[in-house]
């Protein structure tokens, strides 16, 4: 109860009065009470909320859903057409005998990804973000809903192909694996940072186009690193199957520390 | 363009706090945006204007507080401001650094009545 005209206030947030409560000084001969009207008085309350705080709240609450079920989360980002789907079908059919996998797919239209992973025998759900340009933790809290991934599985959540926005949108992903192309420029770690930043993966996918394209290799991986000093970075290419092994390194390596803990 | 759900998430954070004040109209909400936050600001003025319209914050006045970014390199402790992410440390050279604010984004405070 605010003390000075009694209106509620909460437990997170402190309100002050702009309001003038002092009364002229009068005798005290006789009963009377001190009610007074309030022209609509200004109020500041103090919020110190983060904007994204129901995001994020969401995400934890997918992340200790993943985490009882021992469930190895992993946030997939890129541009547009930079073989995010072909590298999931790639490594579904490859480790299919190896692990328990399920998958969501994020795009603004259509079923087609969720088709393809389909097509691999894999448990998948696809979001369709309609005008949306990143997947939220809400969006992932009702497919886990709808799909329930098995307990010791990894499940690959494949974002709207955009490097910008969803950086900011946390999904409740143990691991956010950025995946670049070369045919994309080797300047994309220093124009969109934020996605490189955020990352603790970077995959760059189709090297075996490299003797055709003026990418740097090199190039990619300092302005990576002058980004996210963190970043991992694998090199491979999911139609000749180059450097796959590595990937499958990296996630066998994922899931038994996951067990392990 | 993500700065649209940004200021859908304020503007129910907003809507939140007012009806826990017993407020029906916010004047003025306060925000901390930090350069590093990921927002553009152009497109966040672009998507205020639509955001707001038939909201409790349609006529607020909304004060924003740019929070510049800065870090401290993790070789020789420097503390120096940061524009962009691949900035090295201006003392060492060394871009093994830290962000140590300009990742704000938060609602600060309303003025309601």
């Amino acid at each position: 109860m605010c003390a000075t005209c009694g209106c509620d206030t909460d437990a997170t947030s402190a309100i002050h009065h702009f309001g003038d409560h002092e009364h002229a000084s009068h005798q005290h001969g006789e009963q009377h009470t001190h009610d007074h009207p309030h022209p609509s008085p200004k109020t500041i309350v103090d919020v110190e909320k983060d904007v994204l705080y129901q995001n994020n709240l969401l995400a934890e609450r997918n992340r200790g859903y993943f985490d009882a079920k021992n469930i190895l989360a992993l946030n997939l980002v890129s541009s547009p057409g930079s073989g995010k789907t072909s590298l999931l079908e790639r490594t579904l059919i490859d480790l299919k005998d190896k692990l328990k996998f399920a998958v969501i797919e994020g795009d603004q239209q259509t079923t087609n990804d969720a088709d393809r992973i389909h097509a691999t025998g894999t448990k998948v759900t696809q979001i369709n973000t309609g005008k949306g340009c990143h997947l939220d933790s809400h969006m992932v809290l009702h497919a886990l809903q709808g799909m329930r991934p098995q307990e010791n599985s990894v499940l690959f959540i494949e974002n709207v192909g955009n490097l910008v926005c969803p950086a900011m949108f946390d999904l409740g992903e143990k691991e956010r694996v950025v995946i670049i192309s070369v045919t994309e420029g080797d300047d994309k770690p220093l124009k969109y940072p934020d996605m490189f930043y955020s990352s603790t993966l970077c995959i760059i996918n189709k090297i075996d186009l490299l003797p055709y394209v003026p990418f740097d290799i090199d190039k990619v991986k300092t302005n990576a690193k002058k980004v996210n000093h963190k970043l991992e970075i694998l090199e491979v290419s999911c139609t000749t199957g180059q450097g796959l092994d590595q990937w499958y390194e990296w996630l066998q390596a994922k899931v038994t520390v996951a067990e392990l803990t | 363009m993500h700065e649209l759900s940004i200021v859908m998430s304020v503007i129910e954070i907003a809507q939140q706090q007012a009806t826990h004040a017993n407020a029906s109209i916010i004047d003025e909400i306060e925000l901390d945006i930090g350069s590093m936050s990921g927002i553009e600001m152009s497109a966040w003025d672009f998507a205020w204007k639509q955001g707001v319209r038939n909201t409790i914050l349609e006529n607020a006045i909304s004060k924003i507080n740019l929070i510049e970014a800065k870090a401290k390199c993790n070789d020789c402790d420097a503390e120096f401001p940061i524009e962009h992410y691949y900035d090295p440390c201006p003392v060492c050279g060394e871009h093994l650094i830290s962000i140590i604010q300009g990742k704000e984004l938060r609602v600060k405070s309303l003025v309601v009545s």
